[in-house]
């Protein structure tokens, strides 16, 4: 099963994603990630993938298409701790020159 | 020196997109029997997502099909997986191949399916007939 808790602080919004990401989670993702998203027009966006434990190519296009959506609000969109298995195939498309990957704590 | 079957499983399943996490896990669960390492099942584990969404998304696009897919291991650890489905088929298998190529055009897919499968495995195959399906045949080899 696939979640996503939304983190409200000052202009950013932390989407933090927890279960599997594959085509058929992705709707669902979706629908919340844009409804936050949308609701708050932040100046930044950080998609949190920590909690992630599968992702595949259906994952990207999520991201790309997160990456098209706060583009056209102006906002910045950046991937948070993602696992060594999700930042390998983020870097294997070279997804990361697009949409930054960053590591806290 | 030829190597010699061991075991084999085989699952066919409709095109619903929720049966892309079942079909990754029963595949796993049976190369499990090899006692392979965390990463290489893993890399079996999101190959065979790969093919299977294809066959969801693409080949059988708005209506619902079959997806055949077949699992075989060898005493030498090869691993061989074969995935396929009578759907719309790919006229040119060689550009479909080709990382960043997708037909998709809601802005949701980036074209990497058949770039992550290559990469992967040892081995991919695909054949393809326009309008009659597409067959990929990926071959890992597990270290012992
Ligand atoms: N089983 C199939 N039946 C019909 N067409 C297919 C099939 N598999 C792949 N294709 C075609 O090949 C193209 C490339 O596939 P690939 O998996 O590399 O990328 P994608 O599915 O478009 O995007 P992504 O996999 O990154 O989400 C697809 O866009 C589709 O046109
Ligand atoms: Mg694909």
């Amino acid at each position: 099963m696939i979640s996503v808790q939304a983190e409200k602080e000052k202009e950013i919004l932390t989407l933090s994603i927890y279960g599997e990401i594959d085509h058929h989670s992705a709707k669902e993702i979706r629908c919340e990630t844009d409804r936050q998203i949308l609701s708050m027009r932040p100046k930044k966006v950080r998609m949190d993938l920590s909690g992630v434990s599968f992702m595949d190519s259906s994952g990207l296009g999520l991201i790309m298409g997160r990456y098209a959506l706060t583009s056209d609000i102006g906002s910045e969109l950046t991937v948070l701790n993602p696992t060594d298995a999700v930042a390998r195939i983020i870097l294997m498309a070279g997804l990361d020159k697009i949409v930054p990957m960053e590591r806290s704590k | 020196m030829k190597s010699k079957l061991l075991n084999e499983m085989r699952l066919t399943i409709p095109s619903k997109s929720v049966n892309e996490s079942y079909a990754r896990y029963a595949v796993s669960a049976f190369v499990g029997q090899l006692d392979p390492s965390v990463g290489d099942l893993g890399d079996i584990r999101t190959a065979v997502s790969e093919a299977v969404t294809n066959c969801v998304v693409h080949a059988y696009r708005d209506t619902e099909g079959k997806i055949y897919i077949c699992a075989k291991y060898y005493d030498d650890g090869k691993v061989v997986i074969s995935i396929r489905d009578k759907g719309c088929g790919i006229a040119d298998v060689k550009k479909a191949m080709e990382p960043l190529y997708t037909t998709d055009t809601s802005g949701e897919r980036g074209g990497m399916g058949f770039a992550i499968m290559e990469s992967f495995t040892d081995k991919l195959r695909v054949r393809s007939a326009a309008g009659f399906g597409t067959s990929v045949v990926m071959t890992k080899r597990i270290k012992k």
